[in-house]
């Protein structure tokens, strides 16, 4: 982890801040697309050395957050089975369904487990033949490959009594749904580095055709972050329209192709409600029909799911870049990480969250 | 004559059980002497208890008499650095040490699940021995409860701290005031890493050793080196920046720390990294923060580097007056953040 230091180097992080002051002569919207992004550029404070013209909004790419009610309203009905072991990466045993999370079904008896990866949800059902578990496979791009392995290995392995309830999300269309809005106020993105590590970048070339918005792929770590800043505020101010590839030490133009044709062997298109935001064609992935006795929706009868979210909550404003989260009326109040009202208060990625902790 | 050696007997006799816990020896009768005599008299061999009594008499010296009790009910029971017979005995001496009174005696009460291998009590209780040995206090009054299979993880250990304060002393976390340093005595997120770890569910190896140790040593030097010492703190649960926001509140002033100051091991840094956590949040069972005027900082913080479990002692911070109730932190980048309480579980069952 060494390599890591240099990114987080306190000089070089100024120097690039005092280059983006140099360049920097308009106001200008930027919207970082990770939630990963959002949580670095809030912990380390980094929005607060940009110059005053500079407004960085905050994207929809926390996959917590986004996940839509109706599918934790599932997630809910199926762990509560007795016969189901209920696996799911820690945040999302606090995400709030429409009338409780899955905390309060583990503390009502149902077996929900925290696991840091698909495999070891896997290795769970190999280990216990006589329940069926379920793997709530959330993401972006990037936890698409692991997901993806885990379902090939459980079909390879014969087993009957594994599946997953798959609410996969894809960042180019959400960005397509954001720019073609009527309200959008972004003009540049910060493109999310760990998405392109696995898909490269040739998904973007024909947003930025129709929108011409500049965009930088961009990583995580401080020095990261405002490499990428610089760059979308060089081309802003420069009237250019490209996409520049900050994270070159991760990122090609052509992504990691193997896993590329593994997703598209298991997964395929398909619409997707976004929490919040309301459904985005073609924005979700989900498993191909020859993957249905692997599909916790089809293995499990959870019916007709009625979703009541919060009236009070904006968060699906926020993840558009309308809106910043203090701009809610709830936030701080009824709203906490302890209580939370909507998703973005949850995840450490959640624009929410990470004012909150941060103390914005 | 009271004991009859039944060992040779042919008739259908109770086994003696001699490998686990079984119901039996929860039930105050003969199994449970037995235990008592096999296992903790060898090791907590000392009159109070050897008296076996209802409960200890104790002989106390000068001053305010300060208790503390504390549960343990880690998972698993031995981990790198340590195990919850040393977690038992240096959490509890650690709170009674960090009200700035001598830890004196001990008690301790278990609770056995059915099926424990005596062999694992057996090492449990050899380390509370060892630990209490290493702390200079005697463990004087015990109880052991056994539960059914299912009911109980292996074992669960609760111990009571009684400690003297000498007269005039007032240490609390309701006296740091503007003007204080915030000195840490070491590298923090050790213990809950070194937990995991041994857990599995890192899912990739780490040689990150728990902390635990008793603190009485180090807390007698602080005290001995700086007359005005105002707040002692071990910072446990929540790890320091949870500590730091309950002084902060107790007292109404800001605490602001200097991230490039945390003293962070690589392997602790980099197993945060992968899994998301911040160190700040994690448990600590062998440090110690210490909040006393500037001007007397650098004295106790020879004092410290100079004692065992002290010698990564630096100062990580200042206490101002505003805003009143907050932790702040000074970025490398020049930037502030507020660091908040932990909301929520984070890491279960690590102590
Ligand atoms: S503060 Fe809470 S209620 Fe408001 S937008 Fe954020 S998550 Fe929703």
């Amino acid at each position: 982890m060494k390599y890591l230091t240099e990114y987080r180097d306190a000089e070089l992080v100024a120097g690039v801040m005092r280059e983006i002051k140099r360049v920097t002569t308009r106001p200008w919207t930027l919207m970082e697309i990770c939630g990963g992004q959002t949580h670095s550029i809030v912990r380390y404070g980094l929005d607060q050395l940009l110059p005053p013209e500079i407004e960085l909004v905050h994207g929809p790419g926390c996959p917590v957050c986004v996940t839509p009610l109706e599918q934790i309203d599932r997630a809910l009905a199926i762990a509560a089975r007795p016969d189901v072991i209920f696996t799911s990466y820690g945040d999302m045993l606090r995400v709030p369904g429409s009338n409780r999370d899955l905390f309060s079904v583990r503390a009502s008896g149902g077996d929900v487990r925290v696991v840091y990866s698909p495999l070891d949800a896997l290795k769970l059902a190999q280990a216990n033949p006589e329940k069926q578990v379920v793997f709530f496979a959330i993401g972006f791009e990037t936890t698409a490959p692991a997901n993806v392995m885990a379902v090939m290995q459980a079909k390879n392995l014969g087993l009957t009594n594994f599946s997953v309830l798959v609410s996969h999300v894809r960042v180019p269309p959400a960005m397509r749904a954001i720019l073609g809005s009527p309200s959008n106020r972004v003009q540049g993105f910060l493109l999310a580095g760990h998405v392109c590590a696995v898909m490269g970048y040739h998904e973007y070339p024909p947003l930025l055709e129709t929108y011409r918005v500049p965009m930088a792929i961009t990583g995580f770590e401080p020095l990261d972050l405002a490499q990428g800043i610089l760059e979308t505020v060089r081309m802003l101010e420069a009237g250019q329209v490209e996409i520049k590839n900050a994270y070159a030490r991760a990122v090609t133009f052509d992504g990691n192709q193997p896993a590329q044709k593994m997703i598209q062997q298991v997964f395929m298109e398909c619409d997707r409600a976004w929490r919040g935001i309301g459904v985005i064609p073609a924005s979700g992935w989900c498993l191909r029909p020859e993957f249905d006795d692997f599909n916790a929706e089809k293995r499990f009868d959870v019916g007709e799911i009625l979703t009541q979210e919060s009236p009070l909550c904006i968060a699906g404003q926020i993840m558009q870049g309308l809106k910043k989260p203090h701009d809610c009326a709830a936030f701080g109040k009824q709203c906490t990480p302890e209580t939370p009202l909507g998703a973005t208060m949850v995840s450490s990625e959640g624009a929410c969250a990470a004012y909150y902790k941060y103390g914005r | 004559m009271s004991e009859i050696d039944i060992t040779g007997a042919v008739c259908p006799v109770p086994l003696s059980h001699n490998e686990q816990i079984v119901m039996g020896h929860g039930s105050g009768g003969r199994m449970a002497h037995d235990l008592i005599r096999k296992v903790f008299l060898p090791a907590f061999d000392n009159p109070a208890l050897a008296a076996g009594d209802d409960g200890a008499v104790l002989d106390l010296p000068a001053g305010r008499t300060v208790v503390s009790v504390d549960s343990h009910v880690v998972f698993p029971l031995f981990f790198p650095g340590g195990d919850i017979g040393r977690l038992a005995v240096c959490g509890t001496v650690n709170d009674v040490a960090v009200m700035g009174a001598t830890p004196l005696y001990l008690t301790a009460g278990f609770i056995l699940e059915e099926g424990l291998p005596l062999e694992t009590l057996r090492r449990v209780v050899e380390s509370m021995k060892q630990a209490a040995d290493e702390a200079g206090v005697k463990i004087v009054s015990g109880d052991t409860k056994v539960v059914e299979r299912g009911k109980a993880d292996g074992l669960y250990v609760s111990t009571t701290g009684v400690g003297i304060l000498p007269e005039g002393r007032e240490i609390s976390g309701r006296r740091a005031q503007a003007g204080d340093a915030v000195i840490l005595s070491g590298p923090i997120g050790d213990h809950g890493i070194a937990v995991l770890a041994a857990r599995g569910e890192l899912g990739f190896e780490t040689t990150v050793q728990s902390d635990c140790a008793p603190l009485n040593g180090l807390a007698a030097a602080v005290l001995a080196a700086g007359d005005d010492i105002h707040v002692l703190r071990d910072p446990t649960r929540g790890g320091v920046a949870t500590t730091l926001n309950e002084i902060a509140r107790q007292s109404g002033v800001c605490i602001t720390l200097n991230e490039s100051a945390l003293p962070v091991r690589p392997e602790v840094a980099s197993a945060c990294e992968m899994l998301g956590f911040d160190p700040l949040y994690i448990a600590n069972e062998g440090r110690m923060l210490v909040i006393l005027p500037r001007a007397g900082a650098d004295e106790v913080l020879a004092a410290m580097r100079a004692s065992k479990y002290g010698e990564g002692a630096v100062v990580i911070g200042e206490v101002s007056a505003a805003p009143a109730g907050r932790v702040l932190m000074k970025t490398p980048y020049g930037s502030t953040r507020v660091v908040d309480m932990l909301a929520g579980e984070m890491l279960p069952r690590i102590c």
